[in-house]
């Protein structure tokens, strides 16, 4: 795994969030979902190409159901981008690299 | 000039991928533009990468994860230098040799190409469908079943795909209603019989769903019975939609023969289609059995014609 997609937990979360220069897109995944695997690399491309304007990372829905709750997440890979901890856009579902560096593009 | 390939293959499921096998096995060295992620079908690995456990593949006694058994496949042809693109084809010319398939603006030329889109999942096509995806409404059960611990949901078809999400389902859900619009199933006796054992599972027969309800998330389903013409509402949080498929051939529109229903037109007993070097194996010319295996077996199909037909005409 890239050293640039941290984890972060229930615990963990809003401290890092909140304590970002940088915009944070945090992927809400888990092990038993097939899409968020295949988007798992795509982002890492995208943590490592935007590194120092947007941040990267991985929340595990099974592990952390409390952050996942907080914010209604009903289905993954969900992409919430956070701004000064608060949440500015949502993506619902599995995207390729290009729709997804478009959606992502207004933050970096 | 792009440098002109041997063999690009569109698709990357069970059938796609045993081509890419075949293929790369017999040094011609396959493109595979793989398509890109999505939370539906129509996806890199195709429809079993929104399955849990593969029970009928041969070969695994034990079943196998779909995503597992798709990951080994591309495993298995990346050994024998198959080559990948995860993006989407977006263009094809199939008028003239060698075939010419471009991702956005980027031209790649083959003197071979073999077809493997696949099908996607129908959708119900509601007006509030597009509001509600991903907030109760749902395309991969798999992904989103998690989410309805302890609630009330539904499966919306009958076929094999609708019980097989249904039964897994019901490992969250309270309560489970299967919205069928006939009175029997079209699903195979194992998985009916499966199903009918579980008390989980409660059956509303002849019935459509016309609307949802809810703004921000899910909160019912408005069904519409059609023999009586009774329309009532279903309090559910999550509904699973399992109505079938649409062959991807948009692409090929005008190119290739297409059947009324659009999926593409092989010649029997093979893998050729109307056009002289562009073969087609899978789900993408199959309505039939739609199965991992026939997918597979046909995907083998495909690699061989094109072998033989690039032999023929020249190519090695």
């Amino acid at each position: 795994m890239s050293q640039l997609i941290a984890n972060v937990s229930d615990s963990t979360f809003d401290e890092t969030v909140a304590g970002s220069a940088e915009p944070v897109v945090v992927d809400f995944w888990a092990e038993w979902c097939g899409p968020c695997k295949m988007i798992a690399p795509i982002l890492e491309e995208i943590a490592t190409e935007h590194a120092g304007k947007i941040r990267v990372v991985k929340l595990n829905v099974d592990d952390n159901p409390d952050v996942a709750r907080r914010f209604d997440v009903m289905s993954i890979p969900t992409l919430i981008v956070f701004k000064d901890g608060r949440p500015q856009k949502r993506l619902i579902g599995a995207k390729g690299k290009g729709q997804l560096l478009q959606e992502l593009t207004e933050f970096m | 000039m792009p440098d002109i390939r041997k063999v690009i293959i569109i698709g990357s499921g069970p059938a796609g991928l045993t081509a890419a096998i075949y293929s790369a096995r017999a040094s011609l060295h396959p493109l595979v533009i793989e398509g890109e992620p999505s939370s539906t079908s129509d996806q890199p690995g195709g429809q079993l990468m929104l399955t849990t456990e593969v029970e009928n593949y041969p070969g695994f006694p034990d079943g196998i994860m779909g995503p597992e058994l798709m990951m080994s496949f591309r495993a298995q042809a990346e050994r024998f230098g198959a080559e990948f693109i995860t993006e989407k084809a977006t263009r094809v010319d199939l008028s003239s040799r060698p075939f010419g398939v471009w991702i956005g603006d980027r031209e790649f030329r083959a003197e071979a190409v073999i077809v493997s889109t696949g099908a996607t999942s129908l959708m119900l096509g509601l007006e509030d469908e597009t509001r509600l995806l991903g907030h109760g409404l749902s395309t991969c059960a798999t992904c989103d079943g998690f989410f309805f611990r302890g609630q009330e949901i539904a499966v919306v078809g009958g076929g094999d795909s609708a019980l097989e999400e249904a039964l897994f389902l019901t490992k969250f859900a309270s309560k489970l209603t299967l919205i069928h619009r006939r009175d029997e199933l079209r699903a195979s006796r194992i998985m009916q019989d499966r199903a009918r054992a579980n008390e989980k599972i409660e059956f509303l027969w002849d019935t459509v769903v016309e609307g949802l309800l809810g703004d921000s998330k899910l909160e019912g389903a408005v069904v519409r019975n059609v023999k009586t013409g009774a329309v009532t509402t279903l309090p559910v949080t999550g509904l699973f939609v399992a109505i079938g498929h649409r062959p991807n051939t948009d692409l090929f529109k005008g190119q290739l023969d297409m059947e009324d229903n659009g999926y593409l037109v092989t010649r029997p007993d093979s893998s050729f289609t109307n056009v002289e070097g562009v073969f087609a194996c899978g789900d993408v010319q199959d309505h039939t059995y739609r199965q991992a295996i026939t997918a597979a077996g046909s995907g083998c199909m495909a690699a061989i014609d094109a072998e033989r037909w690039l032999a023929a005409h020249g190519v090695h």
